[in-house]
């Protein structure tokens, strides 16, 4: 069965999102990394930088192939991992731990209810034909 | 309107690597696992130790008769004469226009028999090209009923030697000889694609699970695992060893790959022979190179090179090395930019990305040159 966290919310394109007061911690699923296979680069934006809901805000490389990463909410972005330029690895082995991504203060909160749940990722995981 | 896609074609041991887990993908109209537990970790197998490749799609073709020499010599630009029975040798088919219809292996069986070993994607397009240009001879496409297992690494000669009925040390690189493998009838030929020592086995497809099974049992002890796709094009690039469709094809000429090697127009007429002496006499504008990446970024094909902001070549195909854990690739570059060590940019999404041109092949071969 699919690795899905019930406390998180996902967008279609694979990425998760954690509510952490008024702001969102942001990684990749489990299900986009074992797709991806061995991830070697991650290139995320600067601190201070604006992101838009379902635009792409950076990009992972596997050894296979380039992916962009979608931002599932609008805001800025506060804090992003600095271990992964060096450690791109951990987006394979904790994608939801300490191969998060980035961290957006959101403009506007109401959003996060436009996110899947756990159970509608769940659901468009399956029928991904996995 | 959408068209159906054909249907994938499948080699005997399809459900064996759905079984171990692999990852399965369309390559070239094939369903092939492109990998099991993780391609950095499968190649660092073959690198370290021995990993078993199924690459069964590999299209096999066999030419025999009083002509068959001379049809073998008008469609490749290897001088086949020189290939002793038990001898295996590069070599290409190439276009009259000069550029190239695929790259293959080429074993001489016997006096007036020989194999071809062609890539899985254009096995239908050269199979065409040898029976309409290749007359005179007995052509048998042989690709369905031949399985293919490629063992790969420091460890595979032991391997396949403690299996084998037959003394495989006798072969070296680039020969093959023919023995039973685990009880299975094989063509052991002691080639690959990777840099590494090892054996391509070539066994009945019937036959093939079975074969698998006693490599990855009686390979245990020395850590075999199985490996895709994924890490057999990261082996091979790091060996700067030619994908067809990626680094070479019809547009491409033998001369600007780096295989003039294995075109000899001193045998005589071959198809493409004027056209590739041409280029010869006129001198390359372009040549294969291979390079590596200074920031940590990966070149793809297609990618753009660069030298202040002008566009001096484009990248035929690239990724992240696990052994020298640094990101290298290959492409066309300008002739005259082309000696290692030339600073160039690659264009990834709009920036330009630092690399340098670099000596080749990027890890040093262990294959026996012997």
């Amino acid at each position: 069965m699919a690795n899905v966290p019930a406390d998180l919310r996902y967008t279609k394109e694979h990425e998760w999102a954690k509510l952490e007061g008024d702001k969102a911690r942001v990684g990749i699923t489990a299900f986009a990394q074992e797709q991806l296979g061995d991830v070697v680069f991650v290139e995320l934006p600067k601190v201070g930088a604006k992101v838009s809901a379902m635009k792409t805000f950076g990009v992972v490389e596997s050894v296979k192939a380039v992916s962009d990463l979608f931002a599932p909410l609008t805001g800025e972005v506060v804090e992003i991992n600095a271990e992964l330029p060096k450690k791109p690895e951990l987006v394979n082995s904790d994608p939801y731990g300490k191969g998060w991504m980035i961290v957006i203060k959101l403009a506007n909160p109401k959003e996060w209810e436009t996110l899947l749940s756990a159970a509608d990722y769940e659901k468009l995981v399956a029928s991904a034909g996995h | 309107m959408t068209q159906t896609p054909a249907p994938l074609k499948c080699t005997p041991l399809r459900d064996v690597h759905v079984k171990a887990g692999a990852k399965m993908v369309p390559f070239g109209g094939w369903d092939m696992p492109v990998q099991y537990t993780g391609i950095i970790e499968e190649h660092r197998c073959v690198r370290s130790a021995v990993g078993l490749f199924d690459i069964s799609h590999m299209g096999e073709f066999e030419v025999r008769g009083p002509g068959a020499l001379g049809a073998v010599q008008r469609v490749t630009s290897n001088d086949a004469s020189t290939l002793a029975i038990g001898q295996v040798q590069y070599s290409l088919l190439c276009y009259p226009e000069g550029g190239i219809v695929d790259d293959l292996t080429l074993y001489r069986l016997a006096d007036q028999h020989y194999m071809l070993t062609v890539n899985a994607s254009n096995i239908d397009k050269d199979w065409a090209w040898v029976t309409e240009h290749g007359q005179g001879a007995d052509w048998k496409n042989v690709s369905a009923e031949t399985g293919l297992l490629a063992v790969q690494g420091p460890k595979a000669e032991g391997l396949v030697q403690r299996l084998a009925g037959t003394d495989v040390t006798r072969a070296p690189y680039y020969h093959f000889v023919k023995g039973g493998v685990a009880g299975v009838p094989c063509l052991i030929s002691r080639t690959g694609y990777t840099g590494e020592d090892g054996f391509e086995l070539y066994a009945p497809a019937e036959r093939l699970e079975s074969l698998w099974n006693a490599l990855m049992e009686g390979g245990k002890g020395d850590g075999i695992q199985p490996i895709g796709l994924g890490a057999r094009d990261t082996l091979r690039l790091e060996m700067k060893f030619a994908l067809y469709g990626n680094d070479i094809d019809e547009t491409t000429s033998p001369l600007e790959a780096g295989l003039g090697w294995v075109v000899k127009p001193a045998k005589g007429d071959f198809i493409g022979r004027a056209a590739i002496e041409k280029v010869r006499a006129a001198g390359v504008t372009r040549k294969l190179v291979g390079f590596e990446m200074t920031e940590r970024a990966v070149a793809r094909h297609g990618y753009r090179l660069l030298k202040d902001g002008a566009e001096i070549g484009v990248v035929t195909s690239g990724s992240f090395s696990p052994s020298l854990e640094r990101c290298i690739g290959m492409g066309y570059l300008r002739a005259d930019l082309a000696p290692a060590g030339t600073e160039l940019d690659v264009d990834i999404r709009g920036q330009a990305h630092r690399a340098r041109v670099a000596k080749t092949p990027f890890v040093p071969s262990k294959a026996k040159k012997s």
